[in-house]
């Protein structure tokens, strides 16, 4: 399609979302892109160099000499950086396939289950993404703690005689994004169960195939795009998590939003957490891209 | 299917809610504990909903929380119906791949990020933090929920009874509004409870974005939760998942009678 002029009344309407996204939205992150290219100091707003409209073009010359890549090779170089996005990676990768794993029977049984019941299952098991994030992560710290309900529980039940630290460790982390973003996962897998045909299955079992075999070469290579759609679903989010890490992580847990959130809010260091930030959003673009390209590769071999 | 496979499924669809339900209803449960300790039934008691009734801090950053939610919820549901018009109704304009990745980019943006930028863009503009911020940042995060709730909205909507109506003289804005809205109405509530919800429970966004004047409910439910268990926290917690539960209860009501 070419593209054609708007007419007046198109570029009213078009103009208001247009100026809210380019002002509070586009424009912000530029400026983060020109602050991770700055240097810290004891200011308010604090870094080095700032473009006045006051200055001479020739002022913004010479400021523009002073931006560095500095704040990026610290990133490589400084090992707490380049550890807190390997350890930020690892639970993200963690938490998604035990998502899936949690995730794929549930909703297997829910698109195996009678019709007439499937929206009211879908429904309830979608109606958690509607209440409070922080809340569903709150409600973990009274399970997992020493002296919370799991802990109380075994001990009761005499499988163990001193608490387990589950709380405060990166596998309650992974718990809290597992419980957080499951809806992420279900739904998306549901879907591709839901739509496939019954048919198929039987002609596979007809055929001879065991059950095994009919879930292994039909039902799973069906469901593929819904897999990979909740999986980019729950990583790309819990990559950049914050809350759960914080809540539920040990002081130990290192995770790139946690950092991030630390260098701007404790040690006013705004270059530093701007380049991370500006990092981390290239590390997730990867995944989306090579996405798109393999959709867009898959759905050409179609044609 | 056989009765084992049937079983196996109940199973699994009855852990699967287990996982999903325990921890919210046991937090309700507590809510309703004498005792303030997790490992000790105390006895029923609603004296911790008593307590949140004093709690004067608590009960105002409810109310700048609840404030917040209805206009930037508005606001957004605005913006979103006009970019979703935009995106769907006017064929491709220059530009319209940067507004679309624009308008989408939100959804895959760590908040942290999204709120770091907005912070970093107040203060190098000089602009005081407060209520108004507040309202920006939630806009700018929940605008392009709107917008991709109401553009599938608006792609699953006949074009040609549009064009039928434009046809019998009708202006595009005119046919839009008499034959496009009417259709949409059920997703321009959605897409505004939506808005809504995340406003609702924002921590991220509105720590970068407001000031010591507006501190939302999130914020101080967070800083009571970083210091362990509360059970005012639960009292709040409980009531908040009540609300969503009603809310829930009769929008599903509503869709039934819709059905029929």
């Amino acid at each position: 399609m070419r593209a054609r002029p708007l007419t007046l009344g198109q570029r009213l309407t078009l103009a208001a979302p247009y100026l809210w996204i380019a002002a509070f939205f586009l424009a912000p992150m530029l400026l983060i892109a020109k602050i991770s290219l700055s240097h810290s100091v004891l200011a308010r707003p604090p870094y080095e160099p700032r473009f006045l409209p006051t200055d001479s073009l020739s002022d913004w010359w010479a400021k523009a000499q002073t931006l560095t890549f500095d704040n990026y090779r610290a990133l490589v170089s400084d090992s707490l950086y380049f550890d807190a996005y390997v350890s930020s990676l690892a639970i993200a990768g963690v938490a998604t396939l035990v998502t899936l794993v949690v995730a794929y029977p549930f909703a297997l049984a829910m698109a195996r289950s009678p019709r007439a019941w499937r929206p009211f299952l879908i429904g309830l098991a979608a109606a958690p993404f509607w209440t409070s994030f922080l809340i569903r992560v709150y409600a973990w710290i009274a399970l997992l703690k020493d002296e919370g309900l799991i802990n109380n529980a075994l001990m009761a039940l005499g499988l163990i005689d001193a608490p387990i630290q589950m709380f405060a460790t990166n596998g309650a982390v992974v718990v809290g994004i597992v419980y957080s973003y499951l809806p992420f996962m279900l739904l998306p897998i549901y879907a591709a169960l839901e739509g496939q045909d019954a048919g198929l299955r039987e002609a596979a079992a007809d055929l001879g195939a065991s059950p095994v075999d009919v879930f292994l070469r039909v039902t799973l290579p069906l469901s593929r795009e819904g897999v990979i759609a909740g999986a980019l679903l729950v990583f790309i989010p819990a990559v950049g998590e914050f809350v759960i890490p914080d809540l539920l992580g040990g002081s130990d847990t290192l995770m790139i939003g946690r950092i991030l959130w630390n260098d701007f809010f404790a040690n006013h260091d705004w270059p530093a957490a701007s380049a991370a930030a500006i990092a981390l959003v290239t590390i997730l673009l990867v995944p989306l891209v090579l996405w798109e390209r393999a959709r867009l590769h898959e759905g050409q071999e179609r044609r | 299917m056989s009765p084992a496979s049937n079983l196996v499924r109940r199973a699994v669809l009855a852990a699967g809610f287990v996982f999903l339900y325990a921890p919210i209803v046991i937090l309700a449960v507590m809510s309703f504990n004498a005792s303030r300790l997790v490992s000790v039934w105390g006895g029923f008691s609603t004296k911790w909903y008593a307590a949140l009734l004093e709690n004067e801090l608590l009960i105002q950053s409810a109310r700048i929380s609840f404030a917040a939610a209805a206009l930037s919820a508005s606001i957004a549901t605005l913006l979103g119906l006009l970019a979703a018009v935009s995106l769907s109704r006017f064929g491709s304009f220059r530009s319209r791949l940067l507004f679309f990745g624009a308008v989408h980019a939100p959804l895959v943006l760590p908040e942290v990020v999204l709120g770091l930028a907005l912070l970093s863009c107040f203060v190098a503009l000089g602009v005081g933090r407060g209520f108004t911020t507040l309202v920006i940042g939630h806009v700018t995060l929940t605008m392009c929920f709107t917008t991709v709730a109401l553009l599938a909205a608006l792609r699953g909507c006949d074009p040609t009874l549009e064009e039928a109506a434009m046809d019998l003289g009708a202006t595009p804005a005119r046919a839009f509004a008499l034959v496009a809205l009417p259709q949409i109405m059920p997703a321009l509530a959605s897409a505004f409870l939506l808005a809504f919800t995340i406003s609702l429970d924002d921590f991220v966004i509105a720590s970068f974005a407001t000031g010591p004047g507006a501190t939302t409910l999130p914020m101080r439910i967070y800083s009571q939760v970083r210091l362990g268990v509360s059970p005012q926290i639960n009292a709040i917690s409980t009531l908040l998942l009540g609300l969503v539960a009603i809310a829930l209860g009769l929008s599903a009501l509503a869709m039934r009678r819709a059905k029929r």
